[in-house]
């Protein structure tokens, strides 16, 4: 007679005791999560903003007379894949985008991946020298002005900076030019190098970074020449932006009680500043740098525009200029992308610096 | 402190200093007013002001300011000054409705997100993530292009682009005053939830939005010239302040074409920047002067 199988006869299942990720991880995959869905949801905005519209690609981008031949329309439909229906449309959409395939410009007819390629790098080279400057600045003066509050450099910092975020980015980079470039002659006029200066050979395609790999001093002079007032042009509205932030976060800090034992205890006032003030202070700076990027891409539009600088921003507004709904697509795609990568870094630095947000 | 020196007659405050908090009298409040007053009455008495009409090509183009021509002409031989006059009747009502069904849209569907919650609020909130993570001229550039140019359609994508700011922050003063005992106590005596929120928590919501709404004026004038500046607001001819710098930045050498509308919009949006400012000073007892003063 068999003996009854009793329940400690069975194996105990091989489980690992759960241990749960460390706060910090979760916050990381949590945030991971996040991103996927804002991109995946952001490809979707990209493809039904194009479906929604009632303008007709067809009218914008053929002929008066190509368009009323039913053959042409056909053609081209078919050609780009016009005439299947919407999911199937972006369904296709989807499945390319991950191939790395955002499709072909209808502008010059070719692919959107190169035309982003050439234009990116003119355009990261003019964001990252802009939001530099910007940073360094608007910091600066908003510490400055937190520490003389309500005394002239603060009246003075506070019109400045109210004065930076009201003034028309494509106005100013009209008067710098007209100023700099017309009368005093001190910067050139636009495009990223001289006449006559040969392009250094690509390696990022950041002009000045190429340049100065490649060992050419003149070449890399030359590009900087050309960067600094389309640079310092997107730079005056965020250096007014930074200011304020800076100064109300630094008030908010150098009024608690940690600051004043510290002044106290006989710190000198530079170490009381430092490590104190501005290392409580600097997370709520830093959130801030999103938004800053964010203007830098929006004034990049408007300054190209006026500098004929080759980059994002142009290609940008003659995509949405001539309906050119891959090119369109392809560039807003990119562009939010990168915006909500930088908020991801940004998220993710902020629970660096300050630990006390990885838990909520 | 003064309680032990009570003042044998009761105090009486200035009548100012009752209705107008410190903050609202500081300087840069009552120059800010002070110009965003002006452009008004110049926008609504633009025939009065302006000395010639803004469209008739009568005058020899390209003249440098003059005492016949205070900010010179353009390129078709119009005054430059009597177009900036008539551009404020542009700017100014547009930025304000712009502003105004923004703060509409975003705070209904804010305020229902953040009293109903759950799907409305996950459904809100989503989208309002997902045009945040276009930056505003991008995708108002692609909308305005998309619908036609005009001045009608980048007023409308501008719309699509600003409501998100207000749904945010009307869904998270929801949130909040929604949660407090005075909303739970009037629904426990039976008050409806649409009555709840529009009789309780409604009124505590509408101060600071307005700020903000006061605030982004300035920013809707920017944004909304800028549009024109890229040629997808105002057509020609219209006397619009964008499209007029960007014409200027055609012909710069006549330096007057694009700098006197331009600083137009920056005088402009400047005078909202600073009331906007001390309105949130008032508002945010955190950057207010008084809070300041414990150092």
């Amino acid at each position: 007679m068999a003996a009854p199988r009793r329940r400690y006869d069975r194996k105990p299942p091989v489980t690992l005791p759960r241990v749960p990720a460390p706060p910090f991880v979760r916050f990381l995959l949590r945030r991971a999560g996040a991103l996927v869905l804002l991109s995946l949801g952001i490809t979707l905005v990209a493809f039904a903003l194009t479906q929604l519209v009632p303008s007709d690609p067809v009218a914008a981008n053929l002929g008066e007379q190509a368009a009323a031949d039913p053959a042409a329309v056909a053609a081209f439909k078919e050609r780009y894949g016009l005439d299947e229906p919407i999911p199937v449309q972006y369904w296709r959409y989807l499945t390319n985008l991950l191939q790395g395939d955002l499709g072909e410009s209808l502008q010059d007819h070719e692919p959107v991946r190169e035309n982003l390629a050439r234009y990116v790098p003119a355009t990261a080279e003019l964001a990252v020298l802009s939001t530099v400057v910007a940073v360094l600045v608007g910091v600066a003066f908003g510490v400055a002005a937190a520490v003389r509050r309500n005394r002239f450099t603060d009246h003075l910092l506070r019109v400045f900076s109210l004065a930076g975020i009201s003034m028309p980015t494509f106005w100013i980079a009209l008067v710098a030019l007209y100023v700099f470039f017309f009368r005093l002659g001190w910067f050139p006029g636009g495009d990223r190098l001289d006449p006559g200066v040969l392009e250094p050979p690509h390696k990022t395609g950041m002009y000045t970074v190429d340049a100065l790999l490649a060992g050419q001093w003149s070449t890399a002079s030359d590009a900087l020449h050309h960067l600094i007032l389309p640079a310092l042009v997107l730079a005056a509205y965020n250096v007014g932006l930074l200011t304020r932030y800076t100064r109300s976060a630094v008030l908010e800090v150098i009024g608690n009680d940690y600051v004043r034992a510290a002044r106290a205890k006989g710190l000198p006032e530079s170490s009381v500043l430092f490590r104190h003030v501005l290392r409580a202070a600097l997370p709520s700076v830093v959130t801030v740098i999103g938004l800053i990027f964010a203007n830098v891409l929006t004034g990049t539009v408007l300054v190209e525009t006026i500098f004929a600088w080759p980059g994002i921003g142009q290609y940008a507004y003659r995509s949405a200029v001539t309906l050119d709904l891959p090119a369109i697509m392809g560039v807003s795609l990119f562009v939010a992308v990168v915006y909500i990568s930088v908020n991801f870094v940004v998220d993710i630095l902020y629970g660096v610096i300050d630990p006390r947000i990885r838990v909520t | 402190m003064s309680t032990a020196l009570a003042p044998e007659k009761p105090l009486r405050p200035r009548l100012s200093r009752r209705w107008f908090p410190p903050a609202l009298r500081q300087p840069l409040t009552l120059v800010g007013a002070t110009i965003a007053l002006v452009w008004f009455l110049v926008a609504a008495l633009a025939p009065l002001v302006a000395p010639y009409d803004p469209l008739e090509q009568a005058f020899v183009p390209f003249e440098s300011p003059s005492a016949g021509h205070l900010f010179g002409t353009d390129e078709l031989g119009r005054d430059v000054f009597s177009r900036v006059v008539y551009g404020a009747r542009i700017s100014l009502p547009l930025g304000v409705l712009l502003v105004v069904l923004a703060s509409t849209i975003g705070g209904v569907l804010g305020a229902l997100a953040g009293y109903f919650r759950g799907w409305a609020d996950g459904a809100v909130m989503r989208v309002a993530d997902l045009v945040f993570a276009f930056p505003a001229i991008i995708l108002a550039m692609v909308v305005t292009a998309a619908l036609g140019r005009g001045l009608t359609n980048a007023v409308l994508a501008l719309v699509i682009v600003a409501w998100p700011s207000y749904a945010r922050v009307v869904r998270s003063l929801v949130l909040s005053v929604g949660d407090s005992e005075y909303v739970w106590a009037t629904r426990l005596l039976g008050t409806s939830a649409r009555r709840a929120l529009v009789r309780e928590v409604l009124p505590n919501v509408v101060g600071p939005v307005l700020v903000l709404a006061t605030l982004d004026v300035g920013n809707a004038i920017l944004l909304l010239s800028g549009l024109s500046f890229l040629g997808l607001g105002a057509q020609p001819p219209a006397a619009e302040w964008g499209s007029m710098v960007a014409t200027g930045t055609q012909y710069f050498q006549f330096w007057w074409m694009g700098t006197f509308p331009g600083l137009a919009i920056f005088t402009a949006v400047l005078a909202f920047n600073f009331v906007g400012d001390s309105l949130r000073d008032v508002f945010d007892p955190r950057t207010a002067r008084e809070s300041r003063e414990r150092l």
